[in-house]
This record gives C-alpha cells, structure tokens and sequence, in this order.
C-alpha cells in the first residue's frame, strides 16, 4: 500500500514511460506475431507489474485497490494484451489464494506470482456454463487424499502459460447449485490436464486462451482453498476487483483512441485543413473525452470505497457495464476519425477496435451486469 | 569507493517548450518535471559501481524548491543509499551550483563526483568543470567510458575530433554523456523502498555559500519556425537550386 502521493507519481511516471518508450513500440510485433518477446515479459517481470496486488509480505507491492486500478489504466495505453499478461496474476490468478488459502497455499504460490515466475489462471467458466457459472458440471469426487477431477473448462485466459489454475469444480454431485462448487489451486504440471490448441480469436493476438481439459486428474486434497462448498462464493469475491479491472482497461484504452484519433485529426488534411477544424470531428472527440473521463471517475470512485472495505457490487457491475461499452464506442469513433486509414492494419486503431470488443463479453456480459445491476437495486429498495 | 552524484530537476524532455508571451522565460506552469537525462546517465554509472562492487555508498544531491525531492527519490529508486537536498526556491546559476557542490564535496569527501555534463533546461555545461576548478581536482568530461583502477580513472572522452581516452587521479570530477549507458527503467518496488530512505535537507545559507554574480536572461525567444522543404528530381536540380541560393 502506499497512499502517499509523491510515491504513486514516481510509479504512474515509471510505469508511463516504460508504456511509452518500451510497449507501444512492440504493439505491431506482438500483433504479428501473435506474442509478446520474451525480453518484453522479463523487463515487465522486473518492473514488478505481475506483483501489483499481491500483499508485501508475499513479494508483491500490495497497492491498494486505487492504487492499482491507477496503473492498469496507464499500462492499458498500450495494446490491452500487455495487460491481460499480468492481469490474471494480479486478479483472478491470485485472488481466491490470497482471500481463501491457508498459509501454506499462499507462501507457495503467492511469491513468484508476484515475481512473475509463475502464471495463475482462472478455469471457471465451461462450454455450457458461462454467463450461469454455478451450473458448471466439471467434477471433483473426493477418494482419499485426492480429489478426482474430470471435465472441460474453456476460453481460459493465459492457459497456455499457466503453472497453477483456480479451479471450480462441483465437489457434490447431488447440489446442481451453487452449494455444490468449491475452488482448489491445482498445479498444471498435474498428469490427467491437458490443454487445447490455442483459440483463434477477433482481436487480442499476443494473448492467449485454450480449453483446459481434466481427465482423472488426481488432485492432492490439500489444494483445496477454504472449504468444501465454498467455490461460487470465492469466485464472486474475486470477481467484483475483476470487474473494476476491466473497468480501468476500458478507459486506458479509450484514453489512448482519444489520444491517437485527436493526433491523426490534427495532421490530416482536407478541405485546406486539419479534419480536428471540421466540427463534426470535433464532435466525436469531444464525446470520446467526456465519456472516458466519466468511466475513469466512476471506477476510482467505486475503487475508493473498495479500498474503504465498503460493499460495490452493484457499482463494479455499473462501472464495467459503462465503461466496456463506454470504449466500444471510442473506440468506432476513432475508426471513424481515421476514415479508411482506420481500417487498414498499419494503424492501431484497428487493432484495438477488434480487442476492445472482448471486454464487453468476458468477466460477466453486458447482459450480465444489467442483471446484478437490476437484481441488487430491487432488493436494496427502500420506500 | 564513496561517490556522490548530482542530480538536477528539470523540464521532462518529451515536453514541447512554450516561451512566455513577453520573452521573460519559458512557460512552467503545470509542465512535468524530471531528472536532467544526462544525470540519469550518471545515476547509473553510479548505480553500476555499486552493483560491481566498485563502489560501497552513493549520495545522491540536489540543489532545487521543496518539489525536487521527486527526483531525489528518482536517485533513491535507482539505487543511491541517502540524498541531500539543499533547498532553494532561486534560479541556481553554475557558479553558485558548483560552490555548492564543492562545499558538499568536502564535507562528504566521495572519491568521484559524477554528473551530467549539462542539464537540458539551459544547456550551460559548466557546473562540472567550475566544481573540479573550486576543488583544484583534475576533472573528466563527456565521458562516454569510464573504467577505475586503484586510485585511477580512465575515461574515455567525446570530443570534437573523435574519443579522447584520459587518466585522472582520484578524487575527481566526471561528467557524463549521452553513449556512457542507457538508464535503467524504475522498478515499481524500488521505488517504494526509496520512500524509507534518508533525505538530508538544508538551505543555501547553511552551507554558507554566497550566491554567485547574477547573470541576467535579457531574452527568450522561440527558435525560428522551419521553412517546409522542396521536392527535386534529380541531382541536377538539387544542385541547381542550391547554386541559387548561393550555398555552393
């Protein structure tokens, strides 16, 4: 934690300069070639990005919520797939460890995520239960010492890198519910996981998801986190930090259409002078600006009262609804502004108009988030 | 070896420059801030030593208004132990920087000084050269190599006609330029750690140093807005037109 200001600068300043001076020059490599270099991962392991939220006494920087959410928007500046690297260690990856594991659990795995040694992902979601999570069918039967795994788990962000996931996996098979899910840190090196060709996806290239598949997989009873049962609850914990964080991707990236759109504007020329001059231009990056800076506020707002222990449920839900479907909309106009320059390759507009599509759908849909929204502002309901 | 280097805030060298309206100065409202470049340069080298085991403790210093602690704890996270700052809010012209400088020099009696060898806010190359001359120590400037050896430096000079290689005994003033390295990025937990350590601060007048002569700015002026170029064909033309303008 720092909560000290003149500390946050000397990070948002070192962090926005490795952005811009070693990461924004490398975004048509990794789209490309499909990964980010090897020399990038490791000056991005040495900066300490993989260690954000990680408490200290684990090897990590231990920022709070804020903080971290301050960085996230100035590393997303660059492609968002830089972020995914690191995201997963930073939120989902470690999370249900950190909230639910016992000591041990944590002292194994929490330092050299934080170092970036090891990658954590998080295997919830299944072919036939995404947006439904507690209905996940993918097992794990109790013999012994072990638990028996068998299942799918798909579209599994930074699978391929992985060296521990969280996995849910229904621990009772007579509780079709939420009840009957708990959450255990399994290491991927475990005989019985095999992973599926990476996916082809829109955009995002450089990152990666597959389908993880478990087959008899014997999993030691003690990787079980918290206790048995608890899975759906642990996932949810985890998921309200997650979807602040895809919040704050969101108005990195818009910041950064903005940005690119109002430099192309001013150098293009036409009619005799920069299209910035024409006003329906001027129209587009106005919205951009207006939008973007009120998706920054909201999600730092949701992210102090975070930090203050206070409940945002229904306000990550409100903030990731706004602000993915916030850079959506940049993120046309900036396609827009460029005009046929736009849809060419040779520009990063396009590229990021095909990534930011993705926030709209993962860590709960458009749709989803409407729902908590709906859902826990008729409960709260007070006449 | 002890080595202390000096560092100076000055406008981040992305920032594009405004001169004031009435020519005073340039704009510096609101205008990001960072460590002269060429300092950073230094800030490694030192932070080099340190970690080859040439050298046990460096100092970083700091002649500036209570905001300059920024780039202080800049040094701290590259890697210096402690830092000095002498606070000023006043213009700190070369000669009064360099009488400052000599006076911290003796009082922490380092084996090398090591700073850049200009600060790009006003390009003024002297501070160095002044420190050295005020310490009657040999000095080493625009070192783009520096190996030490007992109580030898060998530095390898950017000059004119080439490189220069020199040998100066310790203790000595080195200014660094631009090839000596590439400044290392900041780790983020470094730069937390650099919170915890010490910060020496005092004022000009405790070190009772006099304020040099003061020079006086008469003038800023933007520099003259580039002409747009021409398109030629060919050899012939190009040679042509500068026959026309008389340039050969």
């Amino acid at each position: 934690m720092i909560r000290d200001q003149n500390t946050l600068n000397g990070i948002l300043e070192a962090v926005s300069r490795f952005v811009r001076e070693r990461l924004v020059p490398a975004e048509a490599e990794v789209a490309e070639q499909d990964a980010i270099p090897d020399d990038i991962v490791a000056d991005m392991r040495s900066l300490g990005l993989f260690g954000l939220s990680i408490p200290e006494e684990y090897g990590g920087m231990g920022l709070t919520l804020e903080e971290e959410l301050e960085v996230i928007i100035r590393l997303a500046h660059a492609s968002p797939v830089f972020r995914s690297l690191v995201g997963t260690n930073n939120g989902i990856g470690s999370k249900a460890i950190l909230y639910s594991g016992n000591e041990d659990q944590k002292q194994r795995y929490l330092p050299p995520m934080a170092r970036g040694e090891l990658i954590g992902s998080f295997a919830l979601t299944e072919p036939e239960a995404g947006s439904d999570a507690a209905s996940l069918k993918t097992r794990a039967i109790r013999h012994g010492d072990v638990y028996v795994v068998n299942g799918g788990k798909r579209y599994i962000s930074n699978a391929p890198q992985a060296g521990v996931f969280t996995l849910m996996a229904r621990t009772d098979p007579d509780e079709p519910g939420a009840a009957g899910v708990s959450c255990f840190a399994v290491d991927a090196d475990l005989d019985g996981i095999t992973l599926g060709k990476p996916d082809r996806k829109m955009g995002m290239a450089g990152s990666h998801t597959c389908d993880v598949i478990f087959q008899d997989c014997r999993v030691p009873a003690g990787a079980l986190l918290g206790s048995e049962g608890e899975g759906i609850r642990i996932a949810m914990q985890v998921l309200d930090r997650g979807r602040l964080m895809v919040a704050a991707a969101s108005v990195g990236a818009a910041e950064r259409l903005l940005r690119d759109s109002l430099r192309y504007a001013e150098e293009r020329r036409q009619f005799g002078k920069p299209i910035a001059e024409q006003q329906l231009v001027q129209a587009m990056l106005a919205d951009a600006r207006a939008e973007s800076y009120a998706a920054r506020s909201m999600t730092l707002d949701a992210a102090r009262r975070y930090d203050e222990g206070l409940p945002v449920t229904t306000d990550a839900a409100c903030c990731k609804l706004f602000a993915s479907e916030m850079v959506g909309r940049v993120a046309d106009r900036a396609v827009q502004i460029h005009g046929g320059a736009g849809y060419m390759r040779d520009y990063r507009v396009e590229q990021f108009y095909r990534d930011v599509r993705l926030f709209r759908l993962f860590e709960g849909t458009s749709q989803i988030q409407q729902l908590v929204i709906a859902r826990n502002l008729r409960k709260e309901a007070a006449w | 070896m002890k080595v202390m280097v000096s560092v100076k805030r000055v406008v981040d060298y992305n920032v594009r420059i405004q001169v004031k309206g009435d020519g005073s100065g340039v704009n510096l409202d609101g205008v990001k801030m960072s460590m002269n470049p060429f300092d950073e340069i230094a800030m490694e080298q030192a932070v080099q030593m340190k970690d080859a085991g040439t050298a046990e403790e460096v100092i970083a210093v700091t002649i500036g208004p209570a905001k300059a602690e920024e780039q202080l704890r800049s040094a701290l996270a590259f890697g210096a132990d402690r830092a000095i700052h002498v606070k000023t809010d006043e213009e700190i012209q070369p000669l009064t920087a360099a009488r400052i400088l000599a006076k911290l020099f003796e009082k922490e009696q380092p084996k090398v000084l090591l700073t850049g060898k200009q600060a790009i806010d006003d390009d003024a190359n002297q501070t160095g050269q002044m420190t050295a001359a005020l310490l009657d120590l040999p000095q080493a400037t625009f070192a783009s190599a520096i190996e030490f050896d007992g109580d030898k430096a060998k530095v390898t000079r950017e000059v004119d006609s080439g490189l220069e290689t020199i040998e100066v005994d310790l203790p000595a003033v080195i200014t660094t330029d631009l090839r000596l390295n590439e400044p290392r990025y900041l780790k983020l937990p470094d730069i937390m750690k650099a919170k915890k350590k010490p910060i020496d601060a005092m004022s000009v007048e405790d070190l009772g140093i006099e304020e040099a002569v003061k020079l006086n700015v008469t003038k800023t002026a933007p520099p003259p807005e580039r002409e747009p170029g021409v398109m030629v064909e060919d050899v012939n033309e190009l040679v042509s037109k500068m026959k026309d303008k008389g340039l050969v």
